[in-house]
């Protein structure tokens, strides 16, 4: 357990529900969920905040709609359930989306739709909100969403300023081909850049909290001498 | 508030009549007793699942319903912002309505004959329903339809950019199958018929980042200039009045790479898409295919000799 996390947030299960999934639980750099999107929607920071944001809110909305009729949803159903409601959901966000933001649902093209994929939608529905009230699981959900939304914003940030030199389609550095003096890297315009910057991200908060290093799944046997080695 | 007020009351009578009426009484009596059933009873799945999909369908048909005049609107807007911008009449902040109305005409022409059609009201025609619609639709023959799109309209809208009254630019629209999805969007093309001005795609589903960098300016930017037609060595070209045996085959095409310009035939060569052969094939074959006899060549070749007939 993290000394530092832990003695600001005292027994105070709302707030610990909300703030442990920004680094403690992060669905992405400890739980390893939505990384797909992750990937895909980052190579511009209006694009992240608004997949961010729509990601938050399905979250939020589902686990909640989700824990207010746990005690009557049959299990032989249970996933099948769930699925629906977020399903309609994000429908729902994707209709508003192409009503008031048409050009940013026109960028984020299918990856609104596959929030339903997503795995955080999914793993808070089954592993928080199937047991707990509906408020904590609205606000399990904003947790995770904002968690979710933590780790989008730093990547959209090193791959916009480093990729196109812009943050937020306003000018950082003036490229080249303008007259300036930065070569963009165009790696970081695609996909794979993002699963670096994931990584570095892990492992430095794996740095920071040791407790998040998994358990090794298995040991290697030092060779014992005097079996099979040569003299 | 007096209206809330009135609400009230009409909320306070409609649940009492709603408590008097017999079949609510049944329903609430139902909803109890299946509330009360065990979790894994045949019966409540069933009602819950039932229940549960009214619900959704409710809300998912109510927000498509309700936001459907926002999203039309939002759909028309955007198809004048990209005909205004692949006519590089685009401004940024300035009212797109306005600069539609003012700088672009709309014209109904025939795909088969190259003529214009008067008798369509060009504002309410819709190209893309018409290609839809088997009365005013043809199929294409197997053989010609390379770019997979399988039936086309009869009659084509095509927007013209008029300086002096002479025309500046034709913009023609243009679909086809890239590797996920229809392409659709325009292409721009000088009152010769076989200058490229501009290309862009307003409506497509290919993979972001591959195939949808068809989008990207940059990319878009190669394409000014280069020619759509096979040209003979005729020295009518040089002296910009193009005869039409100087005019060929549709040549224009992405290759793999970047064009070098200095070799001979890169006036008919776009780069293609790095890692999205297909949808570069399928850029290729949609620009070939309306810029063949199938699509507008009988048309450009019209525009073509009322401009030489003029000079």
């Amino acid at each position: 357990m993290s000394a530092v996390v832990e003695t600001s947030i005292i027994n105070d299960e709302t707030k610990k529900v909300l703030v442990e999934p920004l680094v403690t639980n992060n669905p992405i750099t400890l739980q390893v969920l939505g990384i797909c999107s992750a990937l895909a929607v980052t190579s511009q920071m209006s694009t992240s905040l608004i997949m961010a944001l729509a990601l938050t809110l399905v979250t939020a909305f589902s686990s909640a709609a989700i824990s207010a009729i746990r005690n009557h949803i049959p299990s032989s159903i249970r996933i099948i359930v769930q699925m629906t409601i977020i399903a309609s959901l994000v429908i729902v966000v994707d209709q508003i989306l192409k009503a008031f933001a048409y050009d940013v649902s026109k960028q984020l093209s299918v990856f609104v739709g596959l929030i339903i994929t997503n795995c955080i939608v999914m793993g808070r529905a089954e592993g928080y909100a199937m047991k707990n009230p509906p408020l904590e699981s609205f606000i399990d959900g904003i947790g995770n969403g904002l968690g979710y939304s933590l780790i989008l914003i730093i990547v959209a940030f090193f791959r916009e300023t480093l990729g196109s030199g812009k943050l937020l389609g306003i000018e950082i550095f003036k490229l080249t081909k303008d007259g300036g003096w930065y070569d963009p890297n165009g790696l970081m315009l695609l996909p794979p850049s993002a699963f670096f910057i994931i990584g570095l991200i892990i492992w430095g908060v794996r740095q920071w909290k040791p407790n998040q290093v998994e358990k090794a799944d298995f040991k290697i046997l030092s060779i014992s001498h005097g079996e099979g080695g040569h003299h | 508030m007096p209206s809330e007020k009135k609400q009230c009351e009409h909320y306070a009578k409609f649940c009492a009549a709603l408590e008097k009426n017999e079949n609510f009484q049944k329903f609430k009596a139902y909803a109890e007793k299946i509330l009360g059933l065990g979790n894994n009873s045949l019966e409540k799945t069933i009602a819950i699942a039932v229940a549960l999909c009214l619900v959704c369908a409710v809300l998912v048909s109510f927000a498509a319903v309700a936001l459907k005049p926002l999203q039309v609107n939002n759909k028309e807007l955007d198809m004048k912002k990209n005909i205004l911008d692949v006519a590089g009449l685009l401004e940024a902040g300035s009212d797109i309505d306005a600069a539609f109305a003012d700088k672009i005409e709309s014209k109904i022409v025939d795909l088969e004959t190259g003529d214009y059609v008067d008798s369509i009201n060009a504002a309410s025609y819709d190209q893309r329903k018409a290609a839809k619609d088997p009365a005013q639709s043809v199929a294409i023959p197997k053989d010609k339809d390379i770019a997979h799109i399988r039936v086309k309209a009869k009659y084509a809208k095509v927007f013209l950019v008029k300086e002096a009254g002479a025309i500046k630019s034709i913009i023609l629209p243009i679909n086809g199958y890239g590797l996920w999805s229809t392409l659709y969007g325009f292409l721009s093309v000088d009152a010769d018929g076989q200058t490229v001005q501009s290309i862009n795609f307003y409506d497509q589903a290919e993979t972001p980042g591959l195939g949808g960098e068809v989008v990207n300016p940059n990319w878009r930017a190669l394409w000014k200039g280069k020619k759509i037609y096979a040209e003979t060595d005729q020295p009518s070209l040089e002296k910009g009045l193009i005869t039409e045996a100087d005019i060929g085959e549709p040549a224009l095409s992405l290759i793999k790479g970047v064009v070098d310009s200095s070799k001979p035939g890169s006036q008919y060569q776009v780069d293609g898409l790095a890692g999205a052969t297909l949808t570069s094939t399928g850029v290729t074959n949609l620009v070939r295919y309306w810029t063949s006899k199938e699509g507008f060549a009988p048309y450009l070749r019209k525009v073509r000799s009322v401009k030489g007939a003029k000079s």
